[in-house]
């Protein structure tokens, strides 16, 4: 569920590095929280954004949810295809509804990111607490 | 925190309350569990706000039935030989007009003219009237009834007596018919009727929040689990799916009607609100009767109005609404309509920018997202 080779945070996102880019979205935990996406919004190409800054939004039918940057660089790509077709993020977060992608300023940076297994590990603590 | 903001955000609907343990709990809640339902806080009751998805579920209304636990509504009970007259003192439209085994819509009144709440109006006997009120306010709804009780009457809060379902969509009523003996068909929209269903004596009303035909019935809490399920199985063949708030709301939205704390409350009058037909002067004096003549002479400030946004941007609850980069009024409600595959709102606007076409913006997050007046309701069914 989790792909070992992406880095997780407590927001989260989802990076994946190849090289100096990373791909970003939102996992499978927070597309499940927001229930049925229905609008997307993402920042313009070129657009320098640090770690743990807001960069767009994620809209379901009844919330707003801010997306935060994993890593500090520069926006190379964004995902035009979730203009028309939102509800992918549901339907594959990790794979074709990618957010965006960065060329990061620092690859060290992705160092203190969670692995799967510490991610997992973190939701779970999660979906203990909301169902009391 | 991404979820954090998600989950304050659906809890936007309620009162806070300080933990989940104190939360109340429809008769039905292990149900709403153990069918995995995304539960929420609303209003002080655990709730499920969805269950395969908003979208499906309100889909499923719109084309085949959904079903509803609606239990966590208040009921208030005014008996006895002037029950009719606290009734027509505490309320804006005209209880005299009701029939045995009719409703009406009506509005609980502050004697300023404005809602305490809204409610439906039951009169099951010349001596009984059944209120059916907003779980947020039944509290509330109960005290300010019996502060103005100068009548030979009593009032009762009965809530805890009754749970109640909600069946709404096309196939409701076919659905329901398997269910009970009770000609359904005769029972026309805004009536109502006793019977047994499933063997569970019931009020049976062709009533409900969604803009569908369908029915809302009422019942001992004993039989909650036996009802639900008898009418998921019986409903299975025509793609009855549970439903939960989410699509309550988005549904309501699409049908033009008002929520509590958001179109209405204690400071607008049902002029404002494009409530007037309700609102019957003629009856004689009630609760904020001679606020409302005033008001209806010189005017109202501002008037609830539809808009549909123009791109792709949603229009939330909250947002201000601008007209000439000004801002003008708030939108009380906003969202994605699911089956009209657009983003509509309700807000308020001075009478100036309430026409028919006017073009205001809506301000998300710093910009101005254009949107344009319509008229309500967004939906009408067909049948």
């Amino acid at each position: 569920m989790y792909p070992s080779e992406y880095r997780y945070t407590k927001e989260h996102e989802w990076i994946k590095l190849d090289g100096p880019v990373g791909t970003i979205g939102i996992t499978d935990y927070a597309q499940a929280e927001l229930g049925d996406v229905v609008f997307v919004e993402l920042p313009k190409v070129g657009t320098q954004i640090k770690a743990g800054q807001s960069f767009g939004t994620v809209e379901s039918v009844k919330a707003v949810s801010e997306i935060f940057s994993p890593v500090t660089g520069e926006v190379t790509e964004t995902n035009a295809s979730l203009a028309d077709a939102p509800e992918k993020i549901n339907k594959d977060p990790h794979g074709a509804a990618w957010l965006v992608k960065m060329r990061l300023t620092d690859t060290k940076e992705i160092s203190g990111l969670m692995d799967a297994a510490s991610y997992q590990a973190y939701i779970a603590e999660k979906a203990k607490e909301h169902s009391a | 925190m991404l979820v954090s903001f998600v989950r304050s955000k659906l809890e936007k609907l309620s009162v806070s309350t300080p933990a989940t343990t104190e939360l109340r709990k429809t008769a039905l809640n292990s149900v709403h569990r153990g069918l995995g339902a995304k539960m929420v806080n609303f209003s002080g009751w655990d709730m499920p706000v969805e269950y395969s998805g908003i979208i499906a579920e309100h889909t499923a209304v719109r084309t085949r039935a959904g079903l509803f636990d609606v239990s966590h509504m208040g009921e208030l009970e005014v008996r006895g030989t002037e029950a009719l007259a606290l009734v027509q003192r505490v309320t804006c439209n005209n209880a005299a007009k009701l029939v045995v085994g009719q409703a009406q819509y009506s509005g609980l009144m502050t004697s300023r003219g404005t809602f305490v709440d809204d409610l439906l109006v039951h009169k099951v006997s010349d001596r009984h009237y059944l209120l059916c009120v907003n779980a947020g306010n039944q509290d509330a709804d109960f005290e300010h009834i019996i502060a103005n009780n100068r009548f030979d009457a009593t009032a009762e809060n009965t809530g805890p007596r009754y749970s109640q379902l909600a069946m709404q969509g096309p196939r409701a009523k076919d659905i329901l018919q398997q269910l009970t003996k009770v000609p359904l068909d005769p029972i026309r929209y805004y009536y109502f009727a006793f019977g047994e269903v499933d063997g569970a004596e019931c009020l049976i009303a062709r009533t409900g929040y969604t803009g569908e035909d369908g029915f809302e019935i009422y019942f001992d809490p004993e039989y909650s689990e036996k009802l639900w399920n008898s009418i998921m199985q019986a409903g299975e063949s025509a793609g009855l799916i549970p439903c939960g708030l989410g699509a309550r709301n988005t549904l309501r939205l699409e049908a033009g009607m008002c929520l509590y704390g958001h179109e209405i409350d204690d400071t607008t009058t049902p002029w404002e609100a494009g409530l007037g037909w309700i609102c019957k002067l003629d009856k004689g004096p009630f609760l904020g009767s001679d606020q409302l003549a005033r008001q209806k002479q010189s005017g109202v400030k501002r008037r609830l109005v539809g808009f549909e946004m123009l791109d792709k941007r949603i229009g939330r609850d909250g947002y201000s609404v601008l007209v000439a980069g000004q801002e003008v009024g708030l939108v009380t409600s906003g969202c994605p309509s699911p089956f009209l595959k657009k983003n509509i709102g309700m807000a308020y606007v001075p009478p100036v920018s309430a026409a028919d076409g006017t073009e205001v913006g809506i301000s998300i997050r710093g910009q101005s997202a254009p949107a344009r007046v319509i008229p309500l309701p967004f939906y009408k069914r067909p049948h």
